[in-house]
């Protein structure tokens, strides 16, 4: 874990942009494809909806999170996924630090039924929640490594899968670090969490945010001042999951130590 | 795992520790062992049938058309699996239409039409040109035409024609090496540049699944050559069988040396992961890869290999290991492939659990399913090796001119003309 700020950048940052542009680009210009597909986000939106004035990103706080599962039950209802308990675009884990040092996590049911209650047990240090989700990744391998282009990142700054151009190859899921993917049984496509994609360009909040009864979840904009998310980067310690993949996720933890991976 | 709240590990049966919820299911399954696995022994028996061309390993003249032929019935059936695991299949052209560039994956179509186009069927295309020529004029029925067509117009058999498609043979193998070497390193680096995943991502994926191709290639052309040389009772030339024999055990030690690498690398960074991984290697891996890769599929082959070449043994003796050794070096590559594939998803990426795969019998992605696509590249050899005959008539000799005599005797018996 880093304590990164998204606005942050180390000085070598542009020498290793441009290097990793270059390793990205390499295979293609070896390959002398001039096909690059464009950007599927499309043209302006009628409504007055344009992607280009948004960088959406959440905030989590952990201290908050009570683990009532209310964020990932809404989630599935809203975005149709499988009940079964091995899909989720997002759920939430329990860990349990012992007096050891190590940490125990568990999620049954992706935490939508609650937890059972922990042992009475002096060995035990402490025990916090974490939700997970999609992380958006700024440098998300999910993209990259899509041989369709089906997997994207929108101009508003959401990865997003295109269902009709998804030919179910699984490498994204693969290429995820964080386990947010799955394949949607009976679409037999890639499947994610969209930060609610449709409800966000009516202006709406995601799912999971509008249900948490304690708001630990903080859906907002990156570089707009008025945003909420602004406030709860500046006022806290801020974490990403697995920070040295080089990711860059767009989820930021508030409270998440060393144990949360 | 300490044995302290025993209540958070029973959530999910066959896992143990924590998974991600999403990672219940392998996303991969036996379909993508075979696809490195059938791509490795494409590139294997190419390259193989290279040494012939190219370094003129005159010795192996028996096997270079036959290695050819096994490396096309393999190449077209290659694609077959990926196919099969897709999703949505029907939309598979797309990656042709609309490749997205950066995906190392999208890459397949293209680095595949290349060697499918350009490198293997031109190079058959130009050694067999004679032949096909002389077939179309002498067969008779419904196969003349199809020679006809084969020969696609070209009619000459002039000597200086028959000397230009030599060269021509020659240049595409010069290219052909490096693409077979592209083919198979390319799918080694489908995993080893998932930085996602620990188990896969090493540079040195691409070269270990270069060499364990050539190994595996090496071996199925041995194999093969001694199954059909006993169902058509043809004799088997053993200088080039020992020949065979050698090049595989060279290939298995820079192999095994390779992987060796790779393993005290993984072990000496030791990084967040080796708990996991080791773990997972003494627990679920144990029999897949301790006992099936390393002992069956790569120790006792190079034994068998060492005392079959270099002991004093009469000819059918050493047939007989080599054969054993061959499909005992099949078993192990098979193993390395499942190992990879199937091995790399064992584990949670959250570092804390590990899974199983639960293979089905029936079914798209089941074991049947996979048997089905082992058999048919056999099957398209033999429908390759009737159209296009690779083998070495004593009467009718190679173009190249440099043949062994072949003589029609039932393999019983053998003059002992064996070693070189
Ligand atoms: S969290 Fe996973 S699925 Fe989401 S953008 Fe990052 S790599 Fe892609
Ligand atoms: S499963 Fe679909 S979205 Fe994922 S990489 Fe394959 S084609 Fe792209």
């Amino acid at each position: 874990m880093t304590n990164s700020r998204p606005e942050s950048r180390s000085p070598g940052m542009a020498r290793r942009t441009f290097l990793q542009n270059l390793s990205a680009k390499l295979p293609g210009l070896i390959a002398f494809f001039a096909l690059a597909k464009p950007g599927k986000a499309g043209a302006d939106e009628p409504g007055g909806y344009d992607p280009e004035q948004h960088n959406y990103a959440m905030g989590i706080d952990i201290h908050k999170c009570i683990g009532c599962g209310r964020c990932a039950d809404a989630c599935k209802s809203e975005n149709n996924v499988p009940r079964d308990e091995h899909f989720f675009r997002s759920w939430v884990e329990r860990y349990v630090v012992t007096t050891d040092r190590e940490a125990h996590v568990d999620s049954p049911n992706g935490g939508i039924d609650g937890f059972p209650a922990l042992p009475d047990d002096t060995d035990i240090l402490r025990s916090f929640f974490v939700p997970k989700l999609c992380n958006h990744c700024v440098k998300a391998p999910c993209v990259q490594v899509c041989p369709v282009g089906a997997t994207f990142l929108s101009r508003d700054g959401v990865v997003l899968v295109d269902e009709s151009y998804c030919v179910g190859c699984r490498y994204c899921i693969q290429a995820c670090p964080y386990g947010a993917r799955y394949l949607h049984p009976e679409k037999q496509v890639a499947d994610k969490c969209t930060f609610c994609y449709h409800r966000l360009r009516e202006g709406l909040l995601p799912a999971c945010v509008e249900v948490c009864p304690t708001q630990a979840r903080v859906f907002g904009e990156i570089g707009h001042k008025s945003s909420p998310l602004h406030r709860f980067l500046r006022f806290n310690e801020i974490t990403q999951l697995k920070p040295y993949l080089n990711t860059e996720p767009k989820v930021y933890y508030a409270g998440a130590d060393g144990e949360v991976i | 795992m300490t044995p302290i709240l025993p209540l958070l590990l029973l959530t999910i049966p066959g896992a143990e520790g924590y998974i991600y919820p999403n990672e219940y299911e392998l996303h991969w399954s036996i379909h993508i062992v075979l696809y490195p696995y059938l791509t490795g022994l494409v590139a294997g028996a190419f390259i193989l049938a290279s040494l012939e061309k190219v370094f003129n390993v005159k010795v192996l003249q028996p096997i270079y058309r036959l290695a050819l032929i096994t490396s096309l019935a393999f190449l077209i059936a290659a694609p077959l699996p990926l196919m099969a695991h897709l999703g949505h299949p029907e939309r598979s052209p797309e990656m042709f239409l609309t490749p997205h560039t950066s995906s190392a994956m999208a890459m397949f179509g293209f680095v595949y039409a290349w060697y499918l186009m350009v490198v293997l069927l031109l190079e058959i295309w130009f050694d067999y040109r004679k032949d096909i020529v002389i077939w179309s004029r002498d067969k008779k029925g419904l196969i003349k035409y199809v020679y006809k067509v084969l020969t696609l117009g070209v009619t000459d058999i002039s000597e200086r024609a028959i000397a230009f498609d030599q060269k021509a043979c020659k240049f595409i193998t010069v290219l052909g090496i490096p693409s077979a070497f592209l083919l198979h390193g390319y799918v080694g680096f489908i995993f080893g540049s998932v930085k996602a995943n620990p188990w896969w991502s090493s540079v040195l994926m691409p070269i270990v699944f270069l060499f364990s191709a050539i190994v595996s290639g090496i071996a199925l052309v041995l194999l093969v050559y001694v199954i059909t040389s006993l169902v058509r009772w043809r004799r088997i030339s053993m200088p080039c069988l020992n020949k065979l024999a050698e090049l595989l055990l060279y290939a298995m030690i820079i192999d095994l040396s390779l992987e060796m690498l790779d393993f005290i690398h993984r072990l000496y960074e030791s990084e967040e992961s080796i708990e996991i991984l080791s773990k997972m290697i003494s627990s679920r891996l144990f029999i897949s890869l301790i006992v099936t890769q390393l002992l069956i599929g790569s120790a006792l082959p190079v034994l068998t290999l060492i005392f079959a070449r270099f002991g004093r043994l009469p000819d059918e003796m050493r047939r007989m290991f080599y054969f054993i050794a061959a499909i005992l070096v099949q078993v192990g590559i098979f193993a390395t492939r499942w190992n990879v594939v199937i091995g790399g998803q064992l584990f949670s990426k959250s570092l804390r659990g590990l899974t199983t795969y639960k293979l089905e019998f029936f079914g798209i992605e089941g074991l049947l399913a996979a048997v089905i696509l082992l058999l048919l590249p056999v099957l398209f050899l033999w429908i390759l090796a009737k159209l296009l005959p690779p083998w070495v008539p004593e009467d009718q000799p190679h173009d190249t001119g440099h043949r062994t005599r072949e003589v029609d005797l039932p393999p019983g018996s053998l003059p002992s003309s064996g070693t070189v």
